[in-house]
């Protein structure tokens, strides 16, 4: 259940410079999981102590973000696309 | 230590130093001033404020910086208007208009930018820059000017043509981008990585912002350092209603008044409503507007930076949201001015429109003191309200045309030119 997850710049530290990077799970939970296994500290930069998603980060999920679709629980598929995108900050 | 601390993340609490930085780099949240409101509290006092300049700058205590009349005198402190007959209109016995129309650039713009462009100066930048619906380009167009720093402004080519005059004229670099107003913030952050500019909005945001606070001080003094019960403002990214409700506070915490009670109402047009949306959901989570359709341009954001703080401010006083059609906002437009011969841009509309809603649905009750922010100046958007206007009578230069025409309505109203 390869997925490939699209890493946004402040956090390619944690990747290698890595701006595509692959992971595994059903969900995006799972998904963040398996990220934190195979890049340490990246779960606490994109969950807070509580396990949710940071307020000003968007996972987006066939381009949609997860938090109009099932949260963590959000399902993913073999050969899908996943990218993790911080909220734009100004205006 | 001074009154002000520093920087700090809404979100996770972690410190940063006071430079133009505005995004938390570990949990990406907002920064925020860190003030210490002890010492505040140790130098601030009524008398002080009233014997300061009649400027926003009265209440320099409580803003991040140093210095600041010197770079833009006559900015702030603004007319706080009873207003009887639109009250009696209502059905409201005591409203207030803060009249923030009339600052030097005719929108509370003036405010923010006055703030951020005196941390810019102190921070060292020569260029000013900003991302604008259109009041804040000529904000900063205008202070950018008077201050001799080079200025970009960055508009969407959809904004009203008074808009582009009044920010043109003051001679910036004005680039009018295809797209929305998010799809210009999004290309304005990555201009704000490339060039050291101090984009009032981005990378000095945490100070801009803060300029806002300044209409919440100068209502409370107005009313005789007393809160008000009910407040209405107009939302767009959020940021102006966080930081009133930010400003109440913070003058209860120094000792200036003893309680804020005030509820804190927000208004946005049915065209670009994301925050009002998720206040009837009952969700702090904004699903962004794609494609902003309203009359009211200065409040097109669909992806409002603030409105999670928005709606937890509004929230957290017992206030509400709604929504107000083009047809509501032309409506609170013309109401407005006939009731109290002010002439407000579409954002004052929707403000109007809003409160009027808000009586009607008894969210706001008789005998409450109620004040709406009016933001912006009406002869800037004039598109608005150009064909629901009362059309003029065209006479020829003789009395009688005069008289048959206007007083005795004899003859239908030739169209001449």
């Amino acid at each position: 259940m390869a997925i490939t997850v699209k890493i946004p710049t402040p956090l390619r530290n944690l990747t290698g410079g890595a701006k595509d990077v692959t992971a595994e799970g059903t969900n995006i939970g799972d998904l963040i999981d398996d990220l934190e296994k195979r890049h340490p500290g990246i779960k606490d930069r994109i969950c807070d102590e509580t396990g949710e998603v940071r307020r000003f980060v968007n996972i987006y999920v066939g381009g949609e973000d997860i938090r109009f679709l099932d949260g963590l629980t959000t399902a993913v598929s073999d050969g899908g696309d996943v990218s993790i995108v911080p909220a734009v900050a100004g205006g | 230590m001074g009154r002000i601390k520093g920087l700090k993340c809404r979100e996770c609490g972690r410190l940063y130093p006071l430079e133009p930085i505005h995004v938390c780099e570990y949990c990406f949240g907002p920064l925020e001033v860190d003030y210490d409101y002890d010492e505040i509290k140790r130098i601030i006092s009524r008398e002080k404020i009233e014997r300061g300049p009649l400027s926003l700058w009265r209440y320099k205590d409580l803003l991040p910086v140093e210095r600041g009349e010197d770079s833009s005198p006559g900015i702030g402190f603004t007319p706080l208007l009873r207003a009887y007959n639109l009250g009696r209109e209502l059905g409201l016995k005591e409203l207030y208009l803060k009249n923030d129309s009339v600052n030097p650039t005719f929108s509370f713009k003036d405010r923010v930018v006055a703030v951020a462009i005196a941390k810019a100066k102190e921070l060292g930048f020569d260029t000013l820059a900003c991302a604008s619906t259109g009041n804040l380009a000529s904000a900063v167009a205008a202070a950018g000017a008077k201050a001799g720093m080079k200025t970009y402004v960055f508009l969407p080519d959809d904004v009203e043509a008074g808009k582009i005059v009044n920010a043109a004229i003051y001679g910036p670099n004005l680039v009018m981008v295809h797209g929305t107003y998010d799809e210009l913030n999004r290309l304005c952050s990555e201009i704000a990585d490339r060039y050291h500019w101090a984009f009032v909005n981005v990378n000095v945001r945490p100070y801009y912002a803060e300029g806002s606070k300044s209409l919440a001080f100068e209502v409370v003094e107005q009313l005789g350092w007393r809160a008000p019960d009910h407040v209405v403002v107009p939302v767009g990214s959020g940021s102006l209603l966080t930081k009133i409700g930010k400003g109440l506070n913070e003058m209860v915490k120094v000792g200036l008044i003893e309680e804020a009670n005030t509820r804190i109402s927000g208004a946005q047009p049915t065209g670009c409503a994301p925050v009002a949306n998720a206040f009837a959901a009952k969700t702090l989570n904004i699903r962004p507007v794609k494609k902003p359709d309203t009359v009211a341009k200065s409040l097109a954001i669909g992806n409002p930076a603030d409105g999670y703080y928005a709606l937890k401010t509004v929230g957290g006083t017992g206030g509400g949201f709604e929504a107000v059609t083009d047809d509501e906002v032309v409506e609170g437009i013309k109401l407005l001015a006939k009731t109290e011969g002010i002439f407000t841009e579409a954002a004052g509309g929707v403000t109007v429109g809003v409160l009027k809603k808000l009586v009607e649905e008894g969210k706001i009750t008789p005998d409450e003191c109620v004040v709406a922010y009016i933001t912006g100046n009406g002869l800037k958007t004039q598109e608005a309200v150009t064909e629901r206007v009362k059309t003029p009578f065209f006479v020829e230069p003789h009395l009688t045309s005069f008289e048959d025409s206007v007083i005795f309505n004899r003859t239908a109203t030739p169209i001449s030119s």
